[in-house]
């Protein structure tokens, strides 16, 4: 055994063979891997077929899985209208959330689409139907959001400016919802996302079909060259995964929010979201975790080890939006001038912070 | 090769000697002629212009009013062809990108023989060259803006270190921008050209099933061949220079194009498909190294706003045209 094994490697291996380039004589006695030294029970190369005899093999097999996958997406007729009913079921249900069809109030969003349906930043209205029929059923019935001030949001090109908080971000999800469903007319919000997410299989597959772009500055002034709805979070991931005993306590924020303002001309609406902070209770973030998985954070979260705690809590979430501010100025301006007016918005969401913890009853209802 | 001391071994008579003007009638010499692009550009130039070939390949079914010199573009005899005709514009097709060639043999091509050929339009005064480069420079990233514009940095080698060559003659005539600014110098970067051409994304397309990453459908931006020829069209027109990127019709995300041309569609996981796929570019089961997949999971789309404007370029193929040109002429 180990002589054939020695014999293949030095006279018939097929790789090297191939990477030299050799290609006089059939590559006959050949492995579908390549042999090596680590394998010594590799059988006698005669009994293998030859690579060229595989390929077709290859490809039958291959084609086997592709009619399984053709087979599941060309599904019988039963099926396909279980699937019909489904989707008549969603339209039906986004219509008692919406109080209008989904097309209808679709229709009255501003967006530019392609002739494939599809933004150019690779927004499906499509695909966003069944997200926000989630995102509408949190938003109404799960956290009962309370909604007050949306009247404030100019028309135009807006960046809302909002405390970020608990663990993921339904935060983002639901000043979203807010503007889709309550504002009038309704405006479909843009968020910028972490690089990282968009590395990540069907995450960033995710983002990019319900709108959502990566963080980079060009985007952001393309998107509001177009007259979007930009939502920020500057605090990042900072204000996302604090923990418990930092809840409502706004981290530091960026200074890249202001610098695009001042840039492009646009009016911040600074949002407080109340009722984040206690969805997910976080005791820990265990840096050094989450610089082996490259990840951000690595929060501790007891509830998830208890049955049904991967949700996050049905807490009553209040969003409070606040004024327009505007801002003039250079934008290449030192941090210290930047920082004045980043601080000023900063103080402005934590001041509509306390005020809605102030008014608010119960964390639940 | 990059010092600008190349430039300046030419002799100090044709350094006196002003650049001709530019009629956008003169002959042309096309390097890269002899593959499918290069024939669709001498088809589309030689009725309104003299053409000069020049590839190490031959030209079979050659029209009869181009001039072909089967020449490597790395030897002396380059310098031949430039002596012969009083040359008025250089396009510079002939990059090799394949990816099977030796590494060496690939960097002294490209890099080399670009090198050489930056030599003469410099001694010779010529005073219009346009480089087709690709978008492919730029590289896709997961953090790369929905649109790059033509001031993006050059990024494509990061991960794929064998299209690091590629950059390097994007940055070549780069150079030539301020080394010799009295030559008008083009250099376009088309998206993903499709067509009968030979390269990776057309015949990506042409395979079936067609192998995606499973969990990536990234927006991509496709042009047709035509197009790309048409474009060099408008960037030999005098008093165009600089960079261009070149898009053709609207965007859309990878599973879109396969739908379009019916086929059957296989998503493998990411660490699976570089595993299997670099084991099959060993094996040479296939033509595509496996780097590649990045530019099925990562967006690299262009900001083509300036050939629109300065250029005036638009693409008059549709998206349909454009996708469906993939199964043109195959065999």
């Amino acid at each position: 055994m180990a002589r054939g094994a020695l014999h293949a490697h030095m006279d018939n291996n097929p790789v090297e063979r191939a990477a030299r380039g050799v290609h006089n004589g059939p590559l006959v006695p050949s492995a579908p891997n390549p042999p090596s030294n680590t394998t010594p029970n590799a059988p006698e190369p005669r009994a293998f077929p030859s690579l060229a005899s595989l390929a077709p093999r290859a490809k039958s097999s291959l084609m086997a899985l592709v009619r399984l996958g053709a087979a599941a997406r060309h599904a019988p007729k039963i099926v396909k209208r279980l699937a019909g009913v489904a989707d008549d079921a969603v339209d039906e249900a986004l219509q008692a959330l919406l109080g209008e069809s989904f097309a209808d109030r679709m229709a009255k969003v501003p967006l530019t689409l392609g002739p494939s349906g599809v933004d150019a930043f690779g927004l499906d209205p499509e695909w966003t139907k069944y997200v926000i029929l989630t995102v509408a059923t949190l938003h109404r019935k799960y956290f009962r959001t309370e909604i007050h001030g949306i009247e404030n949001v100019p028309a135009g090109r807006v960046l809302l400016v909002a405390n970020h908080s608990g663990q993921i971000p339904i935060d983002g999800a639901l000043i979203a919802a807010s503007m889709l469903m309550d504002a009038s007319p309704p405006r479909f919000v843009r968020a910028m996302v972490e690089k990282w997410a968009l590395s990540l299989p069907y995450v960033s597959l995710f983002f990019t079909r319900v709108g959502q772009v990566v963080g980079v500055p060009e985007n952001a002034h393309r998107l509001l060259s177009q007259e979007e709805v930009l939502l920020v979070f500057p605090e990042g991931t900072r204000g996302i995964a604090k923990t418990f005993d930092q809840r409502y306590k706004l981290t530091e924020f960026g200074l890249g929010f202001m610098r695009l303002a001042m840039e492009t001309g646009t009016p911040i609406v600074p949002v407080a979201v109340v009722g984040g902070e206690e969805q997910y209770v976080s005791i820990a973030n265990v840096e050094a975790v989450a610089k082996l998985l490259h990840a951000p954070v690595f929060p501790i979260i007891p509830q998830l080890f208890l049955p049904g705690g991967q949700l996050p809590l049905p807490t009553k979430y209040r969003l409070w939006f606040g004024e327009p501010m505007r801002f003039s100025g250079d934008p290449d301006d030192d941090d210290a001038v930047i920082e004045e007016k980043v601080w000023l918005v900063r103080q402005t969401i934590q001041s509509m912070v306390n005020r809605g913890l102030k008014e608010r009853k119960h964390i639940f209802w | 090769m990059t010092d600008s001391g190349t430039y300046r071994s030419s002799p100090p008579r044709a350094r006196m000697a002003s650049v001709p003007v530019l009629t956008g009638t003169g002959p042309v010499l096309v390097t890269g002629i002899c593959g499918r692009l290069g024939k669709q550009l001498a088809r589309a130039l030689h009725r309104d212009r003299p053409v000069v070939g020049v590839d190490r390949r031959p030209f079979h079914d050659i029209p009869k009013d181009i001039t072909h010199a089967q020449v490597d573009i790395r030897r002396k005899k380059l310098k031949d062809v430039f002596r012969a005709g009083d040359i008025e514009a250089v396009v510079h097709l002939g990059v090799m990108h394949d990816p099977r060639a030796s590494a060496a043999e690939h960097h002294s091509w490209n890099v080399a023989g670009f090198t050489k050929l930056l030599e003469y339009v410099s001694q010779f005064r010529i005073p219009k060259l346009v480089v087709l480069s690709s978008a492919n420079v730029y590289g896709p990233q997961p953090s790369n803006p929905q649109f790059l514009t033509e001031e993006a940095p050059l990024l494509g080698g990061q991960n794929f270190s064998d299209i690091r060559d590629l950059v390097e003659v994007d940055m070549l005539a780069q150079s030539f921008f301020w080394k010799l600014p009295e030559t008008e110098t083009v250099i376009l970067r088309p998206v993903h050209i499709l067509g009968s051409v030979h390269n990776a994304p057309s015949n990506f397309l042409r395979l079936d099933p067609v192998v995606t990453v499973m969990g990536f459908d990234p927006m991509v931006q496709v042009v047709h061949q035509a197009d790309v020829v048409h474009a060099i069209e408008l960037a030999l027109r005098p008093g165009i220079r600089g960079i261009f990127n070149v898009a053709g019709p609207e965007p859309m995300p990878l599973s879109r194009y396969i739908k379009m041309l019916g086929r059957q569609r296989i998503s493998v996981p990411y660490s699976l498909a570089r595993i299997v796929m670099g084991r099959m570019w060993s094996l040479r089961l296939t033509t595509f190294p496996a780097p590649e997949l990045d530019h099925i999971r990562y967006v690299c789309m262009v900001d083509d706003s300036r050939s629109r404007q300065v250029l005036g370029f638009a693409p008059r193929m549709s998206l349909e045209q454009t996708v469906q040109s993939v199964d043109e002429g195959r065999w």
